[in-house]
């Protein structure tokens, strides 16, 4: 319950809308490497339900899903494969 | 050629034109599913018995155009070469629609495809008072639109938290559009309240540990139109959840308009007429067994 995951980068797709997020959170997750953590600020309604599925399906791991104290979120996830 | 039997041909797919002698051939078609080699045909018998064109319907059907009446038994030869067969129109089943469901879109709840063949199957050309469509969509989506049908079945996803293999993350939460999902902040328990949950699965579909047992199931509504009347079917029963009993309630609903409906009466009409009572006490006889 308590884990904390120390974010290696970090991306903001809460200046754009689908489905630019989740490309531009794929596009950050391309340039690191495997078993880094990439922190992803995103808006609160459809960035929220939708992009950690996105991410779920493009074969990375979702670690954990913080609410931010400004109504955005932060999605921390591992990268898995090259 | 002896006097033309228009009700025969509409009723074999040939829809009359508003030009002399022309008809346009309706295809036999489940879900919008079409081969190349079908497709192949199709153009080809477009090119030299048509005008060149096809129509796609609203209801995922092809229709070829400017088939002069003469060449009909021809057109529908050739065709069959490449596995297309004549539609129907009139009082009987009509094509059944359906999206890609499971197979194909992540969103899929159920095997759309596979429902759709199997009622085609069973129904598809059945004589009845009246038109009869059947729609499948595969998730609350709803891109084949089920509720407009006048047996339309919808999937869905019945959802079951694994303590085991949660990672507490949160993504269940947000992800639920119903707000039917929270996580207790003491033990991180995760609850779904089944007054709000409207089976659409999302939380099993974005969980990154697959920490839910999910089982697909279907949503049945009844007695929709959408042509001149605009009437959304209803939704009496609670989910159903095998196949067997998809089509034991299915048989009952053809069933009941089959003998209560009067000629050129939609399924909505004839419910309206001799109320819903007697036809959702057939529906739930069939849902129990």
């Amino acid at each position: 319950m308590a884990d904390t995951y120390q974010a290696d980068e970090t991306v903001d797709i809460t200046d754009v809308v689908c489905p630019v997020t989740f490309v531009k959170a794929k596009v950050a997750l391309e340039e690191m490497d495997e078993g880094q953590v990439l922190a992803i600020r995103m808006n609160d309604g459809e960035p929220v339900q939708n992009v950690p599925r996105s991410i779920k399906e493009e074969g990375h791991q979702v670690l954990k899903l913080n609410a931010n104290d400004d109504g955005t979120y932060t999605l921390l996830v591992r990268k898995v494969g090259d | 050629m002896s006097k033309v039997d228009y009700a025969t041909l509409k009723k074999g797919g040939f829809m009359q034109q508003i030009q002399k002698d022309c008809f346009s051939l309706r295809l036999q078609t489940v879900g919008g599913a079409l081969t190349a080699e079908n497709l192949k045909k199709i153009a080809e018998v477009a090119e030299t018995f048509g005008n060149g064109t096809v129509h796609l319907t609203s209801r995922q059907g092809v229709e070829i155009p400017f088939i002069q009446l003469k060449d009909i038994d021809n057109v529908k030869a050739e065709l069959a070469k490449g596995g297309c067969h004549p539609g129907v129109c009139g009082p009987r089943v009509r094509t059944v629609t359906a999206c890609q469901g499971c197979k194909v879109c992540p969103s899929g709840n159920i095997e759309t495809y596979h429902i759709a063949k199997q009622l085609s199957d069973r129904y598809f050309g059945r004589e009845l008072p009246h038109k009869f469509k059947f729609g499948v969509t595969g998730c609350q989506n709803n891109c084949l639109k089920a509720e407009e049908n006048d047996v339309g079945i919808k999937g869905a996803l019945t959802v079951k938290w694994l303590a085991d293999k949660c990672i507490h993350c949160g993504v269940c939460v947000k992800a639920c559009r119903t707000h039917a999902v929270t996580i207790a902040d003491v033990d991180g328990r995760v609850s779904v309240n089944n007054e709000k949950c409207n089976y659409c699965g999302r939380c099993a579909k974005s969980c990154p540990t697959d920490a839910w047992d999910t089982q697909p199931a279907y949503i049945m509504s009844f007695g929709g139109t959408f042509g001149n009347t605009v009437s959304k079917g209803e939704s009496p029963l609670p989910l159903v959840t095998s196949e067997e009993q998809l089509f034991c309630v299915a048989d009952a609903a053809i069933q009941f308009f089959a003998d209560h409906a009067q000629p050129g009466e939609r399924f909505k009409f004839t419910l309206d007429r001799v109320g819903r009572e007697m036809f959702y006490q057939k529906l739930k006889e069939a849902y129990h067994g």
